[in-house]
């Protein structure tokens, strides 16, 4: 059978840096097939060439047998492609319906929008995800699963031939990633072929036909998943030999039982509003402790409430034994608290600005010197940071936009690293970076609560968590429910302490 | 395939030329056109004269465009030049100011600044703590501003003589106007807090992206405060010059119709109104090159009206290269 999409010779560069070298992609019809490599790669450069939202400098594109030179992506949405972009680009303010319609809304007299008509759809299309919400609300009112979910919704709705999906599963759960396999077997079985890029290699091997693996800009290799083991699959991305990854081992979280007698933090039942009722957990110097809990369950609210964003309706927080208040996140980072929140786009990076300027944002006061900003000493933090967290930038000055995502959110952890914080909140922090620099960025984690601080960590990677955290807090509907104590946890355990309290409520 | 990208790369560099020297471009355009067509063009009284004019134009645009930066707008700058226009003949022609000429000219500087700045806070506050449209915000003093300026002052047109006030107007170092010579003191000044102070960096940051600004511990509200507060000020010696320069207050006329030029300017000087930029020395080209096209159309006799809708033109063609751009 003749693929469906062949690009090969791809190559980009913006502004005189390579961005993709040489880069080839091949997919046949009905396949679900991966793209893997490290961040910065070139995975989405090279889907924006396909798209039409980048030109290439050079290379073929061949879609469904003939020659593309898509030139904007209502013309890949027209030839057959949707897309879900990494960095999401839907419009919070507006509703759930009118982001997944938008482009093919339903009309009446053949020029009115057909409002009920729209949200019976969308409603249609988001039940296959099993998600019952209120279409009417914006979008932006829903947590950044949803967000990504109705993303996925309104791409396989589109009747296109090729579906892409760039890290779709980097803030969904575990049962909400099974939800995603379910429907991209059955885009599979209907003969729609799926783009599938995921840091997530044990993902591939469950729904993947072939992988294509990318490195510096090149491909390097593509192969059948069936004949491929996970560490070979890293190898080839990192491009080092499989032994010595082997004895390095992949993650690097566990580690540290000490005895915690410390108590840094403590929560006692806060409140900040209905989706945040009943929170209560402590804190040790040189411990994580994790909060488990599904979608909505209050997570990202328990840490918001801690850094000053919610006012607390009731309930006290004691940081190092004193009554603690914060009214504005300043306060709480004055208190030696970080927050790296979970979503990067809206509430992380300021895209205009460079990634010095980013990295240093929550620092300025302290770099003030004779009333301006100390220069000398900015550069120097973050040469420092950019060597010690890898970040792949062409120069500190760049615009922090053009950098890969993985890269950003690297930007953004050291952003935090470099207030020397005593309590680090970590909604999501290994979201869309490569394994190589996941296991980095453990490693700084773990090294951090060596030296005596503390860790609060969210995860939808139950993994993480499991092998992470000296304890977990179980949420559920906004209240903190039970808790759990390595050792001794297994990922069984946490998914039976969560489904326990689900089925508890009706 | 390879020639069609080299012409899209010439094309998205054309437009990105343009969008980065249009300002340029374009005085370089009209100066060329009124060396040609407007007679006594090149003469030092005409480039007094629009110094002098340009002076309080650009003074008030770059207050504007620290507000820009912040994704707000502020409407009131026209009013709280009138203001403040009003309250400095009142204070040095009132008996305190005649008894006390010395302390009744600093009193006459420094009161109606003062009063500028109250209007700041009542419009950075409004914006920021009421989290009120800036647009809806600052038409409040809009409307009502030049409203009390005019009640102080009974309507009345208020004459009067005072050489050491009328120096911030008439003042000449070095054989140009005083006033030009003061902007661009406030320009340097300014272009350091913007590129060197933590404020700058906030202020950008929170145009950037308000709620990382926020989540990074940057003081929003303070911020904003502080951009609305800077613009009025300055918006209030502008008035004060217009009527040093008149030795004149008329609280109709002061700053009348200031918020179209200074949105104008900060906007051809590359001010994006969604917020993150704030350039400063664009904000003089700008004024610069709105100055310009008014003494073009006045020297050629063209009516105050079709000057409006030049002035509007010139808007549209700024704020569609900005778009373009985005592209
Ligand atoms: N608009 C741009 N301007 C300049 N450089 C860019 C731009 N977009 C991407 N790059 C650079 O191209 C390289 C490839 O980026 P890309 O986003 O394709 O990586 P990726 O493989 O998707 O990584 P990740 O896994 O982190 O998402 C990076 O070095 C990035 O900095
Ligand atoms: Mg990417």
């Amino acid at each position: 059978m003749a693929p469906l999409l062949t690009m090969t010779g791809i190559k980009k560069h913006f502004g005189g840096v390579p961005a993709l070298r040489d880069a080839s992609l091949e997919i046949e019809p009905g396949e679900v097939h991966a793209l893997i490599g490290q961040n910065g790669a070139g995975k989405s450069t090279l889907i924006k060439i396909l798209t039409g939202l980048y030109r290439r400098d050079e290379g073929e594109v061949e879609f469904a047998g003939a020659p593309s030179h898509l030139s904007s992506p209502r013309g890949a949405q027209n030839a057959g492609i949707a897309t879900i972009y990494q960095e999401l680009n839907l419009v919070p303010l507006r509703s759930v319906s009118e982001n997944v319609v938008m482009g093919q809304e339903p009309k009446s007299f053949g020029f009115m929008i057909n409002w009920p008509e729209a949200h019976r759809r969308t409603r249609e299309i988001l039940s296959r995800f099993g998600i019952e919400i209120d279409v009417t609300a914006p979008l932006g009112s829903y947590s950044t699963a949803i967000q990504q979910l109705v993303a996925i919704a309104r791409a396989v709705s589109m009747d296109a031939k090729l579906v892409i999906m760039d890290e779709p599963t980097s803030s969904l759960d575990s049962s909400e990633v099974e939800i995603l396999f379910g429907v991209v077997r059955e885009l599979k079985s209907s003969g729609v072929s799926v783009l599938y890029v995921s840091h997530f290699l044990d993902e591939l091997f469950q729904i993947c036909d072939r992988v294509t693996i990318m490195r510096d800009g090149k491909t390097v290799g593509c192969r059948e998943i069936v004949d491929t083991k996970k560490l070979d699959l890293i190898a080839a991305m990192l491009g080092r030999n499989t032994d010595e990854i082997e004895a390095e081992g992949l993650t690097e979280l566990a580690g540290g039982s000490a005895a915690f007698d410390e108590v840094v933090l403590d929560v006692n039942h806060v409140a900040t509003g209905p989706r945040l009722s009943e929170f209560s957990m402590s804190l040790h110097r040189g411990e994580i402790v994790g909060l488990g809990g599904l979608l909505g369950s209050g997570r990202t609210e328990a840490a918001r409430s801690i850094f000053g964003l919610d006012p607390l309706t009731s309930g006290t927080l004691r940081l190092n034994g004193r009554e603690f208040k914060p009214a504005e996140p300043s306060e709480a980072i004055r208190a030696r608290i970080a927050f790296l929140t979970e979503d990067r786009k809206a509430e992380g990076i300021v895209p205009d600005m460079s990634v010095r300027e980013n990295l240093t944002l929550a620092l300025l006061p302290s770099l003030r010197r004779n009333g301006q900003i100390d220069r000398e000493r900015e550069k120097e933090l973050v040469g420092e940071f950019i060597r010690k967290l890898g970040i792949k930038t062409s120069h500190m000055d760049q615009p922090i936009r053009e950098l890969s995502g993985g890269n950003q959110q690297k930007v953004l952890l050291a952003r935090w690293l470099a207030t020397k914080p005593d309590i680090l909140i970590l909604d999501e922090p290994t979201r869309g970076v490569d394994v190589g620099a996941k296991r980095e960025i453990q490693a700084i984690i773990r090294t951090f609560v060596d030296e005596g601080h503390a860790v609060i960590l969210i995860s939808s990677e139950f993994e993480e968590l499991v092998e992470g955290a000296n304890r977990i807090v179980v949420m559920h509907e906004g209240k903190s429910v039970s808790e759990l104590t390595n050792p001794g946890i297994t990922e069984n355990a946490l998914v039976r302490a969560l489904a326990h309290h689900e089925d508890a409520t009706p | 395939m390879t020639t069609v990208t080299s012409e899209e790369t010439m094309r998205t560099d054309y437009t990105s030329r343009l969008k980065d020297h249009g300002g340029l471009i374009a005085l370089a355009v009209i100066l060329v056109f009124n060396i040609i067509v407007t007679p006594n063009f090149l003469q030092t009284q005409t480039l007094a004269v629009n110094i002098s004019q340009v002076a309080t134009i650009a003074i008030v645009a770059m207050g504007m465009t620290l507000v820009i930066a912040t994704g707000g707008i502020d409407l009131s700058v026209g009013a709280v030049m009138a203001l403040s226009g009003a309250l400095a003949p009142l204070v040095f022609l009132s008996d305190f100011g005649q008894a006390y000429p010395v302390l009744g000219l600093i009193a006459a500087l420094l009161f109606p600044l003062l009063a500028a700045l109250v209007c700041g806070l009542f419009n950075g506050i409004i914006v920021s703590v009421l989290k009120v449209q800036p647009i809806i915000a600052t038409l409040i003093l809009f409307i009502s501003g030049r409203g009390i300026a005019q009640v102080l002052t009974n309507g009345n047109l208020q004459t009067f003589s005072n050489p050491e006030f009328s120096y911030l107007g008439t003042g000449k170092i070095l054989g140009f106007p005083f006033q030009g010579w003061l902007a661009l003191a406030i320009a340097c000044l300014l272009f350091w807090v913007v590129n060197r102070t933590i404020f700058g960096r906030y202020l950008l940051a929170i145009g950037g992206n308000e709620r990382a600004a926020r989540l990074a511990g940057g003081p929003v509200r303070g911020v904003k405060i502080g951009a609305y507060v800077i613009c009025s000020v300055l918006s209030g010696l502008a008035g004060l010059i217009v009527v040093a320069i008149n030795s004149a207050s008329d609280a109709a006329r002061n700053g009348n119709l200031m918020e179209l030029d200074a949105i104008a300017a900060a906007v051809v000087g590359g001010a994006l109104l969604q917020g993150g930029k704030a350039p400063i020395f664009g904000a003089i080209l700008g004024a610069v090159i709105i100055q310009l096209v008014k003494y073009t159309l006045l020297a050629n006799g063209v009516e105050d009206e079709v000057a409006l809708i030049a002035k509007a033109v010139i808007i549209l063609a700024a704020v569609y290269i900005q778009q373009a751009r985005k592209e």
